[in-house]
């Protein structure tokens, strides 16, 4: 891990790239039943492709297609850093077998059928383009979570 | 600047903390409230601008920068042929091959 200014930078940082997942959450709160200690131990299980998988496409969540599809991914995820960890320098330079092409590709699957009707489509439009002019003036991990706000418009839209 | 052994767990302990406070965040706070009608079309619309910007800082971004690499084209080979209803696996490996193949030139 390349650091530049101590902890509190890289922490700043970290958190930054996480910062998606607040605007996640806001959007998964609704969908969860208890108590706030047992709604944010469930809100624990929210990652970029469950999140999207278990949206049902009206403004609510299926928690269990939330968390069904977070822990086989959370344990395929240990399991590569541990091999990563200890076969990674036999493999090289990783970036020769093209398998950061994998997760982009995933997650177009995911936009795709997310793309409704013309609101939607202009939202993901307008997202892309946010996420994109904001790279070269903010951290990264600002761009996506700032993307997210695009979807205010649903406050004065009616159709998906 | 190199971190010691020790710094680096308490970073790795700190952003495991921090990341734990962002996503309880939102479950905690708004959970137990009745939310305004619109708020489910806002929810609605979040998923295609999350995505989309994921998709985009991915493949034409690097750091603070805007970039476009063999990944670039592997993607957008694949998007093309998402569109036209191929499976997902035969588009993820077209993307992969097509990404590696220009990197091996």
């Amino acid at each position: 891990m390349g650091v530049g200014g101590g902890i509190p930078a890289a922490l700043t940082a970290g958190s930054l790239m996480n910062a998606r997942f607040l605007a996640m959450g806001i959007a998964l709160a609704p969908s969860l039943p208890g108590g706030p200690l047992k709604r944010a131990a469930q809100g624990q299980t929210v990652v970029d492709s469950s999140w999207a998988l278990a949206n049902r496409g009206d403004g609510t969540f299926d928690r269990w297609l939330l968390f069904g599809t977070t822990v086989p991914q959370y344990a395929a995820w240990t399991f590569g850093s541990v091999v990563g960890a200890v076969f990674g320098d036999a493999l090289g330079d990783t970036e020769r077998l093209g398998l950061d092409a994998i997760y982009p590709v995933f997650f177009l699957s995911l936009l795709f059928a997310e793309l409704r009707g013309p609101t939607s489509r202009r939202v993901a439009l307008a997202g892309a383009l946010v996420a994109l002019a904001l790279v070269p003036v903010t951290p990264p991990g600002v761009p996506i979570l700032a993307a997210s706000a695009v979807a205010l418009v649903g406050v004065v839209r009616r159709s998906g | 600047m190199t971190l010691s052994y020790a710094e680096v767990w308490w970073l790795i302990l700190g952003l495991a903390a921090l990341t734990a406070l962002i996503k309880a965040a939102g479950p905690v706070l708004l959970g137990g409230r009745t939310l305004p009608p619109w708020s489910s079309r806002v929810i609605v619309l979040m998923a295609p601008a999350l995505l989309s910007a994921l998709v985009v800082t991915a493949v034409l971004a690097e750091g603070r920068s805007w970039s476009v690499g063999a990944h670039t084209v592997g993607v957008a080979v694949a998007g093309v042929m998402l569109w036209r209803r191929c499976s997902l696996i035969l588009c993820v490996s077209v993307a992969v091959l097509v990404t590696a193949g220009l990197r091996a030139l």
